[in-house]
């Protein structure tokens, strides 16, 4: 094994144009809010197809025959497409990254169906109606299988194989310490158990794209993705070279990870393969809820040993998350799991357990805080308990036991930067006891909590992560940049476009940043991970930089300086009080013979991680947080009202405030879906919540003005120092609003999510005899 | 733009003539299409979104005689007769603009799937209720769901909006 190899280099600029660090609204959000951005679904043109996914309604069964003779008499019908149809029917990934696991799923179903809503054959008509009319007219025999729904019953011997290798997708253990012997001589073992829930990305755009083959033979499809790389993968479907696939990534409406697979790519490049036509494919809101991966369900048991003073001595932790019927991002999203299982404090010995586990539901995979997210609520109610278990202030036991700059992870890394948890804890309660109390009322009961989190950012080392850009100048001055990043909303592109402003010193109204295209543009990776400012932040620092400093000399010729004595600002290059326009700087170096554009690649740090010892290098560095919020809980109904929340997060340097405020904010409200009302309800494997209806994500009344509370303490490795804050805003919300009811009743939620149904049956046991 | 539906097979159709965004329209449609499908495919509205399907999300929302609809709830050949107003359609242009504005400078918005139709439930809020702020607002949205923002930005654009009415700043 080899160690850590750090990034190279990028020269460090102390932020002082002043584009970065401002609050911003460049980009494209003016035309969002005029109504005149194209989204996916928004592209309508004559003589274009439509597909429709032909899905399993059964959880498990054998397809004994498929019979589209009907569906392809319909008029309107062009073709129906089997698995006969794809040209190499597998989607193949290795997905733990580290040679563990590959598992291949088929695009179509043919023989075997392992999930309810598993795609089976392709209906391409005419029209949106014709389509479904056509799909609904393939009729698939099955021979129903024994299932299994429940992945702690998928463990059992004697249960239903989902894959004939077996049900354990992924069986991470981490190990430190000796755990046996410390837990035996710990004053206390506290010992608890938490369940979290599936739920649904519920982003308002649902899955759409459309495709065609252009006048150079290149199949291109014009998507909602968070991954435009997925381009190499359907090259390999279609059996042709990667150059052949073009993918164009719109601006998405919505992504949070659930656009982070593949969606309608698949289907609609086997659509515009066999048909040679233009198609469009846009998911319904129930196919959309039927059938895309959802966030894992995870029971998590901690045993933890505590000094008499709530020292962390030793934690042993088993974590088994929901896999579903295929891999996609499972093992990763377990791995992240185990790898922040016991948070972000000091333990040396500690064992963690976190298995991938195959089932008949539909598979899960990334969402917002993948896996990191889960444990939050595992790790905080632990902690609360071992407060409650020796009669200490909650946020002492936190502190006395917060990592600090030298201690290792439980995979024996050292912790990469400082973790400023303690100043986000103060910070965030503080906020809180300026609010004003309210006294109880007969029904009423209130209560204060809070939770802290560590999340990380960027993707595990181990993948030798990288992201390119290219920077270049127009002859008057103004600027070009391209970087294949997607854009979820949370303003990726702009941010890009104020980095290059900064360090060019030109205004930010003075730059175009073009996206998402795998032809036109240098490739960055997807926006997934929270790992995009991180990356292709950097590359475009890099990338001007580098261009600054290669032009930086014609400059100082003309203004009679060392380059090291220019001010790059105000769209011009100074030198105390002479200066040159940026326009004048550009031309002077065109007829220098430099180029004015220049791309590069920055390379993230990379590193080894040995799964059989559980030992090595894993995530390039975390954003800690801690939440802080009220609620109210009423005795009779068992309703939660949040009455006021807090999010502070140390962001490193924030490159956008507005932007960053507008994560945290929108992280908070998800996440309060999470803790108290959304579920992906199945029975037998049946989705029984496939109308948006029954899927309760919370509206403006069940949402309190959110406060975010941004701290710059320490500074992280992406661009001018920032950490990434995407996924870290939705982790302690949970465990947050968990902590404020047991505050209010008296009794801890340990299940997710905290329904009035919950709470109820929490007074309940509470008041029986005996308990 | 033509339909794609007239792409297919002959089904019958009948013609609606409405008066959207002010303008009067005339669209041949199918019995069981919905008004929102014919403004995004046969009359170029893309401004107005399908998100569910089922009313819920809102962000399928028109005004329909001046109230409130979800497009997805409303077959095309209703439409005939009445008066349709579209999130970029809708006035007066002034007040549009300092709505909008307000949402830019508030940060409003994030993805931007929600905030054409939210944008305009806000503003037939506002023209309803020339005094509604923070909490009237917040109430009066609750059929707009948003997924990205957690609405504080939503409804710190309504007070800067309203502040802006105030001092006579708002109207960009």
């Amino acid at each position: 094994m080899t160690g850590r190899q750090a990034a190279p280099p990028i020269p460090r600029v102390v932020p002082r144009s002043g584009s970065v660090g401002q609050a911003s609204v460049a980009g494209e959000f003016a035309e969002k809010i005029a109504g005149g951005l194209a989204y996916a679904a928004d592209r309508y043109e004559p003589g274009m197809l439509y597909a429709k996914v032909v899905r399993s309604v059964l959880p498990s069964a054998e397809i004994i025959a498929i019979d589209s003779s009907e569906a392809e008499r319909l008029p309107g019908t062009v073709a129906i497409l089997t698995a006969s149809d794809v040209p190499h029917n597998v989607v193949s990934e290795e997905a733990s990254g580290l040679g563990m696991t590959v598992i291949q799923t088929p695009v179509l179903a043919s023989k075997r169906v392992r999930y309810a809503g598993e795609p089976i054959a392709i209906a391409v008509a005419e029209s949106p109606h014709l389509a479904e009319v056509a799909a609904e007219s393939v009729f698939v025999d099955y021979e129903p299988l024994d299932g299994v729904y429940d992945a702690d019953a998928a463990l059992l011997p004697g249960s239903p194989d989902v894959h004939e290798r077996g049900n354990v997708l992924a069986d991470w253990n981490l190990a430190s310490g000796d755990v046996d012997a410390a837990m035996a001589a710990a004053d206390h073992v506290v010992v608890g158990e938490y369940f979290t829930q599936a739920v649904d990305h519920a982003y308002l755009e649902p899955e759409a794209g459309v495709g065609w083959i252009d006048a150079d033979g290149i199949v291109t499809l014009q998507v909602a993705t968070q991954v435009i790389e997925h381009a190499t993968e359907i090259a390999a479907l279609l059996g042709l070279p990667e150059n052949r696939v073009r993918v164009i990534a719109t601006y998405m409406g919505g992504g949070f990870g659930g656009k982070e697979d593949m969606t309608v790519e698949p289907f609609l490049a086997l659509a515009v393969w066999n048909t040679g036509r233009k198609v469009q494919m846009v998911w319904s809101r129930q196919e959309s809820l039927l059938a895309r991966p959802k966030r894992h369900p995870f029971t998590m048991r901690y045993r933890t040993g505590v000094t008499a003073d709530g020292k962390l001595v030793a934690q042993d932790i088993d974590i088994v998350g929901d896999a579903g019927a295929y891999p996609y991002l499972s093992p990763r999203v377990l791995f992240a799991g185990a790898v922040t299982a016991a948070g972000p404090y000091r333990c040396e010995n500690t064992r963690i357990r976190a298995r991938a586990v195959f089932t008949n539901n539909v598979p899960n995979s990334a969402f917002r805080g993948f896996g990191a997210m889960q444990v939050t609520f595992g790790y905080e109610s632990q902690l609360d308990r071992i407060a409650a278990t020796i009669g200490a202030d909650a946020g002492q036991v936190r502190l006395i036991n917060f990592l600090d700059e030298h201690d290792s992870l439980p995979t024996g890394e050292p912790v990469p930067t400082r973790p400023a948890v303690a100043a986000t804890m103060e910070a965030a309660t503080q906020a809180l006891s300026e609010v004003e109390r309210k006294e109880p009322s007969a029904t009423l009961r209130y209560g204060r909590g809070f939770g802290c989190s560590m999340q990380p950012y960027g993707r595990t080392v181990f993948f030798q992560d990288r992201a390119s850009s290219w920077v270049g100048f127009q002859a008057d001055g103004t600027v070009i940049v391209r970087a294949g990043v997607t854009d979820l909303g949370g303003g990726q592109a702009a941010s890009l476009g104020q980095i290059a402003a900064e360090v060019l010193g030109v205004d930010p109204e003075n730059v175009v940043v073009h996206i998402g295209d795998t032809h036109l543009n240098p490739l960055t990776g997807g926006t997934f991970a929270t790992r995009q400012l991180y990356m292709s932040g950097n590359a475009v620092l890099k990338t001007a930089m580098e261009l600054r400093e290669t032009l930086a000399d014609v400059a100082a010729d003309l203004l009679g300086v060392a380059p090291s004595h220019l001010e790059f600002g105000g769209s011009a290059v100074s030198a105390g009080d002479s200066r040159l326009t940026t326009a004048e700087w550009v031309r002077a170096c065109e007829q220098a013979n430099l180029p004015v554009a220049h791309m590069s690649t920055f390379f993230a740090e990379s590193g080894d991680f040995d799964p059989r010892t559980g030992k090595g290098q894993t995530f390039p560095d975390y954003t800690y947080g801690t939440h802080a919020a009220e609620v109210s809980v009423d005795l009779e109904t068992g309703v939660v009202e949040v009455l006021a929340y807090i999010g502070c997060h140390d962001v490193g340097l924030a490159i956008n405030p507005l932007r960053v405020e507008g994560q945290i904010q929108g992280g908070v409200a998800q996440g309060l879906g999470y803790a108290l009302s959304e579920e992906i309800i199945t029975d037998n494997g049946t989705n029984q919540s496939v109308l948006f209806a029954d899927y309760l994500m919370p509206t403006s009344r069940e949402v309190p003005d959110i406060i975010p509370l941004i701290l710059e303490e320490v500074p992280g490795k992406g661009p001018f120092g920032a950490r990434g804050i995407g996924e870290p805003a939705i982790a302690p919300v949970a465990a947050t609003i968990a902590s404020a009811i047991e505050n209010a009743i008296g009794a801890r939620p340990t299940e997710l999510p905290i329904t009035p149904e919950r709470i109820l049956a929490l007074l309940e046991e509470r008041h029986r005899p005996g308990t | 733009m033509p339909s794609p539906a007239r792409m297919g097979p002959a089904v019958d159709r009948s013609k609606v003539e409405f008066v959207l965004d002010e303008e009067p329209v005339e669209a041949w449609v199918e019995p069981n299409q919905t008004l929102l499908e014919v403004l995004r495919t046969v009359l170029g509205h893309t401004d107005v979104k399908y998100g569910c399907g089922e009313g819920v999300c809102g962000t399928c929302t028109v005004l329909f005689d001046g109230d409130p609809v979800s497009s997805c709830l409303v077959f095309a050949v209703q439409a005939g007769g009445h008066v349709v107003t579209t999130p970029r359609g809708a006035g007066p242009p002034d007040e549009i603009a300092a709505l909008r504005a307000a949402f830019l400078a508030a940060g409003a918005a994030q993805c931007g799937f929600c905030t054409p139709a939210m944008l305009l439930t806000v503003h037939h809020l506002l023209m309803e209720n020339r005094a509604a702020g923070r909490e009237d607002i917040r109430s009066g949205i609750s059929g707009n769901l948003c997924r990205c923002t957690g609405y504080t930005k939503i409804l710190d654009a309504v007070e800067y909006y309203q502040a802006g009415r105030r001092t006579g700043s708002g109207s960009a």
